[in-house]
């Protein structure tokens, strides 16, 4: 079934989504042609096929088509995803020559018409060069970190984006020197999706059931891939420290890493360190696990993200809406996500993940006074109606480039 | 604005624009602060209040939190987060006082530039601002405060904050249209308040109070 617009009403309450219709408003009947690399997989299409039903029914004309590429292509953009990362990539010219004729093959195929032609990520950055010949406004959408992007895919890719009108990073962090305006747009969650929506005490219990937890002894979680960035062994570290005086059981959640050739040495290591703790439980979830996912943090006294490096980090969001108190590395997005002290606590260290768990685990009603705390947080900032809310207002941001206030009487 | 002019509340839709501008360091900071448009400054001095509405946060703003946090700079990070930014009528006056107590505490303190750890850097922001009307309107002093329990976070922010900084008005709008009203010493009252040192929602109650004391007053 899908969501429609009203069905948010209860969730985020009518003075959101009255601001919505406001601007809903002065941006209706605009076409807003969206333009990336997949359909299915991966983050952007998740938000897209969420976010354009919504933009639609406020009366957005918004539309959404992929471009096409080989595998060469797909190959180049990956090196290029990675080398925007901070990853250490070889990057030919024939590499760079493999992008331009994708991307002229591309402008030879594609229809592009639009009021606002919102391009996401680099693969599709190229198609700016038809600019002239639309007449409409070009915004590049960078979803992915760019803090530390390896200068010679910047270079490159440089020339494209500063053809746009403007440019959407998803954190202060990810800003470029550009000659555009460049807005901030944090991703968000959808609180009516499998990972996020109400469930039933019943079903929550029968999952932690299911996975063998006991439901009356503290829960400790963290729902991520098994890669180092996310630190699963420190997490495990900071659990023994905190073991010896504290009962609690630790989940680590994640998929399958079976084809991950880095995320099975990982799972082993933590397989290895885990021993024969009963109260560890290493959970491998299939794909479209989202409601398991979604009880077992609802099922959880505290939620980790132990990150050492992180793009953004939604789960944080994920656990705060679920009033959760979270302890987050102190990396990329958990930054924005966790209010040291008010929503969570940040952490440098497995020690220091110790001391705050030890913490929640002795004072649970300061956890749930922060768990309160960080469900209001999300609430304004980091849900799929604040998404819908930021897009209107960049586009209606084209018209006004220069004015730092806008007065609409 | 004339006497007998309704008071229309109005709302701000912000959206964050990135400036590019960072810092790593005091000289860094010292720098982007010289450079960065206004809206920058109110942005880094402002945005907390309209962001954590439901707790006031430990520091009033990002430069505080910034130097402190990231720089280790306690002492600074205190001075800086103690600005009494009532005191100021223009976003140049509160980029002044920034600056100056920066400069003061080098100089006090011997030049130091420690480097904050790698990704913590400061990015400096801005805010773009879309006002409108939300459609709740005072005909009379006793209309606005009846309908300012409806009032949202995000209007009270613009008109106590965004219109006296940003738009250079003399004081908060409330005060300003109470006084052409004629109620002066509502306004003052009122003008009087300290918004910095409450959250929004407490500012909202302690105006509202202040009205119905004053209503009391005249029966």
């Amino acid at each position: 079934m899908s969501v429609r617009l009203k069905d948010y009403e209860p969730v985020v309450g009518a003075d959101v989504m009255q601001e919505l219709y406001v601007l809903a408003g002065k941006v209706n009947g605009r076409r807003l042609q969206n333009i990336n690399s997949t359909s299915v997989g991966g983050g952007v299409a998740e938000i897209l096929t969420r976010l354009l039903p919504l933009l639609q029914e406020l009366g957005v004309a918004a539309t959404w088509d992929v471009i096409k590429g080989d595998q060469a292509f797909f190959n180049v953009t990956k090196a290029f995803h990675n080398a925007l990362h901070g990853k250490r990539e070889e990057i030919s010219e024939e590499m760079l020559e493999t992008y331009r004729e994708t991307t002229e093959m591309n402008l030879g195929q594609m229809t592009l018409s639009g009021d606002v032609i919102l391009i996401h990520d680099p693969q599709p950055a190229g198609l700016v060069q038809r600019k002239g010949d639309t007449g409409g406004k070009w915004i590049w959408r960078c979803h992915i970190d760019v803090s530390e992007p390896d200068p010679r895919v910047w270079d490159f890719l440089r020339p494209y984006v500063s053809q746009y009108d403007a440019a959407i990073f998803s954190m202060p962090d990810f800003a470029q020197r550009l000659p555009i305006p460049q807005y901030m747009v944090a991703p968000s969650i959808d609180p009516l999706s499998d990972k996020n929506k109400d469930l039933s005490p019943d079903f929550v219990s029968s999952v932690l059931d299911r996975f063998g937890l006991d439901p009356e002894r503290p829960i400790v979680t963290q729902v991520s891939r098994f890669d180092r960035l996310k630190d699963p062994l420190g997490v495990m570290e900071a659990y023994q420290m905190v073991k010896k005086r504290h009962d609690c059981q630790l989940v680590l959640a994640g998929g399958d890493a079976s084809d991950d050739p880095e995320g099975e040495e990982v799972l082993a290591e933590v397989r290895e360190r885990a021993a024969s703790d009963p109260d560890i439980h290493i959970l491998l979830l299939p794909p479209f696990s989202d409601l398991e996912i979604n009880a077992l943090v609802r099922g959880s006294t505290v939620v980790l993200q132990k990150s050492i490096k992180e793009g953004f980090g939604l789960t944080v969001s994920e656990a705060l809406w679920k009033k959760k108190p979270v302890i987050g590395g102190a990396v990329g997005g958990i930054k924005l996500q966790i209010i040291n002290g008010v929503t969570g606590f940040l952490v440098h260290s497995p020690e220091g993940a110790a001391k705050r768990l030890a913490q929640l685990l002795t004072d649970p009603e300061f956890g749930s006074r922060l768990g309160e705390n960080g469900y209001l947080h999300v609430k304004q900032n980091f849900l799929i109606t604040r998404h819908l809310k930021d897009y209107m207002l960049v586009m209606l941001a084209l018209d006004y480039p220069d004015e730092d206030i806008v007065l609409f009487g | 604005m004339n006497h007998t002019e309704p008071f229309v509340f109005c709302t701000e839709r912000r959206l964050v624009t990135l400036t590019g501008v960072r810092a790593s360091n005091l000289d860094g900071l010292l720098s982007g602060l010289r450079q960065v448009p206004g809206s920058s400054i109110f942005y880094h001095t402002h945005h907390m209040y309209l962001s954590h509405h439901f707790e006031t946060p430990a520091f009033s703003n990002d430069f505080a939190l910034w130097t402190s946090e990231a720089l280790l700079e306690e002492k600074l990070g205190e001075q800086l987060s103690a600005i009494d930014l009532l005191t100021f009528t223009s976003i140049r006056q509160i980029r002044e006082a920034i600056i100056s107590t920066i400069e003061k505490a080098i100089g006090e303190d011997g030049r130091r530039n420690r480097e904050c750890p790698a990704r913590d850097e400061f990015h400096f922001c801005r805010s773009k601002s879309f006002v409108m009307p939300t459609g709740i309107v005072a005909a009379d002093p006793e209309e606005f405060f009846r309908v300012l329990p409806l009032v949202s976070n995000v209007s009270l922010f613009f008109h106590f904050f965004g219109a006296r900084l940003r738009l250079e008005r003399p004081t908060n709008d409330f005060s300003s249209w109470l006084a052409w009203r004629g109620e002066t010493r509502l306004a003052e009252a009122i003008d009087a308040l300290d918004p910095y040192s409450v959250t929004l929602d407490d500012l909202e109650r302690k105006i509202i109070e202040l009205g119905a004391g004053l209503g009391r007053q005249a029966e």
